[in-house]
């Protein structure tokens, strides 16, 4: 076996390791947390047979270790079990909101990533003049206002007073994909102010540590520009630390927008989860943290195998 | 003078005069305000609603762990979702009485044990079923069974039996209740085909609209029911958005994305309403924010530490900054001017000296600790604060401990001796001393153990004369606002807001929030 096949199979089962010890984290931590789940469905009204009734209906009085493998195999086969609050099937109620919440952060992705490539190789091209310095102040003072301030000045100023796009970002299914890009045009532009600046400083300290290189002299000696010089021989050597700090955002895109979609009353799986965690239903609880842990992992793993592959060294070993 | 303000009342309804203006005028010829508004309400009605159009309400209130379901309905969004579909037996009418919805009239026996109503004929459910009495038999039956989760099974309790008498329906009662009428106006209690026992969520029933998209906590939308029987509904569509966030809701009211909100911040209300085409409406209410002590746990089970934390109280101050003026100053009972047979007592006054007169009194020494959470009430820290400021001043030592939202109702309220809190008012008193003053009710928040007052209550109930039972009701009320162990400093209005893309909103208007959860099929959108 080659040895990047050998180091991806291994990166892999770590991530299903990972993934499994997750979910055992996740399935305690919702067993720990206060409030019992029979009394908060009924309320203060409750009396102490329903209750029981209840709690043995629920399953709550099994042993814990029965119920984490019944509820993992469950998972494992697409099935999560059933809201305790509303009586529905999870997984049916949370592909909607899912998919949602990957439509937003795809959008989103879609603007930001190359924006901040783009900007960062702007950065290096003109690294300690007054372009570098631009970006590099708007970006980071962008990063540091905390997000929903900046939903309520995009708000205030781009919905309330030019009233270009909604600042309810409600989309639904009889919407083309043109009414539904209007809808979210300030949540995405939220987002991609919030992304913007790691992915960018990123792009522009992997480059410059590369620009400093032997070859990057020679390339320059060759006589090529300076664009040319960075994307074809510096950027192809910086993948690896880039990619990395994409998918850290991209992963950052899909679980840590729940504030955005709060302010921007967007259905995704943010306000879904808070929603359920007020209420106690620990079902939908432990799904949605099993998604989120798992597009994490996922994401993770995939910048990973990038850095594997785009290494020559682990590509064409001796 | 009057045909003067005649004229501009109709200026400013055929919007050649703004509604600040016309108020301004009318306040310079010598009307109050509440004149000026009527004038200019009734000015609008004669204008006349107009048909057709989309009504886009943004509400806070609504989740996605909601259901269509009216006996699980508990907020703001479920009302007005329930109003659009669905229909009560009677309802509250806009001056405070009760009106026929789906039963055309009712009639109580002498004493007051037995009420018969009778339904209103030719009524159809939105799937085209005739509205039978035995419908209304089962939904009561699904409202009050032993394992019902109805919202509404406090009230059905007293009831003993439901029968169908033909197009009529039987209620018979444990005991005497000249209250019935308004207990049945609850709003969970939407007559359904079957009772809704098959489906209770199929949102399948008699109102003005038939609801075409239902997204919990996020959407709903609604068309208009072409075989209504009454004359609500004006909007074509109703279109409900939930918008939990303040500043977010405000936004798409300003953008124009919604033409109606609820709960407008009183913080920011003023600010809200001095754009151009925003009115801020605001309709005092039975709602109200508490401090609640338990009675039966020291310190508060003496009555002189009560009265001395309810001397030390600037109720006015509460008011000015915790409400911005959208509201008035309580009285330490839970009954305002919105409730019918309401009898006005001498108003308790902030007074350090006599807190400090009855702590002494008391012997209780050391700090008392309060409890809250932002979620008790909007501004609770902040009111705590207030308390604790203006109870130094009496030289009681009040600490304020700051709890979690998550977990506060089942963890802190009607737990803890001494917390915020707050009421969302009901139709009459009975109703609200039933839920939380008598000694037995599952939320006596308070732990009131009073003997006299809990028969008072019984035997009001009963009581058909109602000269007699006002002045049962003020003596009850008397005996809570000195021996309670609530303080009540302050009734918050409802503050709401609308666009000038819609007209016919009514403020001052008994019961829910919203012009009583009908803004949407009463209010219309201007040509």
């Amino acid at each position: 076996m080659s040895p990047v096949v050998k180091l991806l199979a291994q990166r892999i089962a770590l991530s299903l390791l990972l993934l499994l010890l997750i979910s055992v984290v996740i399935f305690a931590g919702t067993m720990v947390l206060p409030g019992d789940v029979a009394q908060s469905i009924l309320g203060q009204s409750a009396t102490p047979e329903a209750l029981a009734n209840l709690r043995a209906e629920l399953g709550v009085n099994d042993p814990p270790v029965q119920r984490y493998f019944a509820w993992l195999f469950g998972a494992i086969q697409g099935d999560l079990g059933t809201a305790l609050t509303s009586g529905q099937d999870i997984s049916e109620a949370l592909a909607s909101r899912f998919w949602n919440t990957l439509f937003l952060a795809f959008w989103a992705a879609v603007v930001a990533v190359p924006l901040a490539i783009f900007l960062g190789l702007v950065a290096v091209r003109f690294k300690d003049r007054w372009p570098d310095k631009l970006i590099s102040g708007v970006t980071l003072a962008s990063i540091s206002i905390p997000e929903f301030l900046i939903g309520y000045v995009l708000m205030y100023l781009v919905a309330v007073k030019l009233r270009w796009f909604p600042s309810v970002a409600m989309i639904n299914d009889n919407m083309n994909l043109f009414e539904k890009l209007n809808a979210i045009a300030l949540p995405i532009a939220v987002l991609t102010l919030v992304v913007l600046a790691h992915m960018m400083r990123m792009t522009r300290a992997a480059i410059l540590n590369v620009m400093q290189s032997a070859y990057i002299e020679t390339a320059e000696l060759k006589g090529l520009n300076a664009f040319q010089v960075i994307y074809r021989h510096a950027f192809p050597n910086a993948i690896a630390p880039i990619v990395n700090v994409v998918m850290l955002n991209l992963a950052y895109l899909v679980v840590g927008v729940v504030v955005i979609e709060v302010v921007f009353v967007y259905p995704g799986m943010g306000q879904y989860l808070v929603d359920h965690v007020s209420k106690r239903d620990v079902p939908v609880v432990q799904a949605c943290g099993l998604i989120f842990a798992a597009v994490y992992i996922g994401l993770n793993m995939i910048a990973d195998i990038v850095a594997i592959l785009s290494n020559p060294r682990l590509r064409h070993p001796k | 003078m009057n045909r003067h303000m005649q004229y501009l009342a109709s200026q400013a309804v055929a919007g050649k005069l703004s509604r600040r203006d016309f108020l301004g005028k009318a306040a310079a010829l010598g009307f109050t305000a509440v004149s000026a508004n009527l004038l200019l309400s009734s000015a609008a009605k004669a204008a006349g609603p107009q048909k057709g159009g989309t009504i886009r309400l943004g509400l806070q209130g609504g989740s996605t762990t909601d259901s269509l379901d009216p006996a699980l309905v508990t907020n703001t969004v479920g009302l007005m979702v329930t109003r659009l579909w669905g229909e009560t037996l009677v309802e509250l009418a806009e001056d405070g009485g009760i009106e026929g919805k789906l039963a055309e009239s009712y009639e109580a026996s002498a004493d007051a044990k037995t009420w018969t109503f009778k339904l209103r004929s030719g009524v159809t459910y939105s799937n085209g079923q005739n509205v039978t009495a035995e419908d209304v038999v089962k939904t009561m039956e699904r409202h009050s069974g032993e394992d019902t989760k109805s919202g509404a099974l406090g009230i059905m309790r007293g009831i003993k039996d439901v029968r169908a008498d033909g197009d009529s329906v039987v209620f018979e009662l444990d005991s005497p209740n000249a209250d019935l009428p308004y207990l049945l106006a609850d709003y969970h209690l939407i007559i359904q085909p079957g009772g809704g026992m098959d489906d209770p969520a199929a949102a399948i029933g008699t109102g003005p609209y038939i609801m075409k998209s239902s997204d919990m906590g996020v959407r709903f939308v609604a068309e208009k029911n072409p075989n209504y029987w009454g004359d609500l509904g004006n909007a074509d569509t109703v279109e409900i958005i939930v918008i939990n966030d303040d500043t977010a809701r405000v936004a798409a009211l300003q953008s124009g994305q919604v033409d109606v909100i609820d709960r407008v911040p009183p913080r920011t209300a003023k600010l809200v309403d001095r754009a151009p085409n925003i009115t801020v409406h605001s309709t005092s209410a039975a709602g109200h924010y508490v401090f609640i002590m338990h009675c039966n746990t020291a310190p508060f089970d003496n009555n002189d530490v009560r009265l001395a934390l309810k001397y030390g109280i600037n109720r006015q101050e509460m008011v000015d900054k915790i409400l911005n003026g959208y509201g008035t100053v309580g009285n330490d009972t839970p009954i305002n001017a919105s409730y019918p047979m309401y009898t006005e007592l001498e108003q308790r006054q902030f007074d350090p000296d006599k807190a400090m007169h009855h702590l002494k009194k008391s012997g209780h020494d050391g700090s008392i600790l309060l409890r809250t959470s932002d979620n008790s009430f909007p501004g609770a820290p902040d009111a705590s604060a207030l308390f604790q400021q203006s109870l130094a001043g009496a030289g009681i030592k009040l600490d304020v401990k700051r709890e979690p939202n998550d977990g506060y109702w089942s963890e802190v309220w009607n737990n803890k001796p001494f917390c915020t809190s707050y009421w969302g008012g009901r139709p009459t008193q009975d109703q609200m001393f039933t839920t939380a003053y008598l000694s037995t009710a599952d939320w006596n928040d308070t732990r009131f153990n009073n003997e006299q007052f809990d028969q008072m209550l019984v035997a009001a109930r009963g009581e058909l004369d109602v000269a007699k039972r006002t002045q049962m009701y003020a003596d009850m009320s008397t005996i809570l606002r000195d021996e309670g162990g609530l303080i009540c400093p302050m009734f918050n209005d409802f503050v709401e807001a609308t666009t000038d893309k819609v007209d016919g909103f009514v403020e001052g208007i008994p019961g829910q929030v919203l012009m009583n959860g009908y803004a949407a099929s009463k209010l219309w959108v201007k040509a």
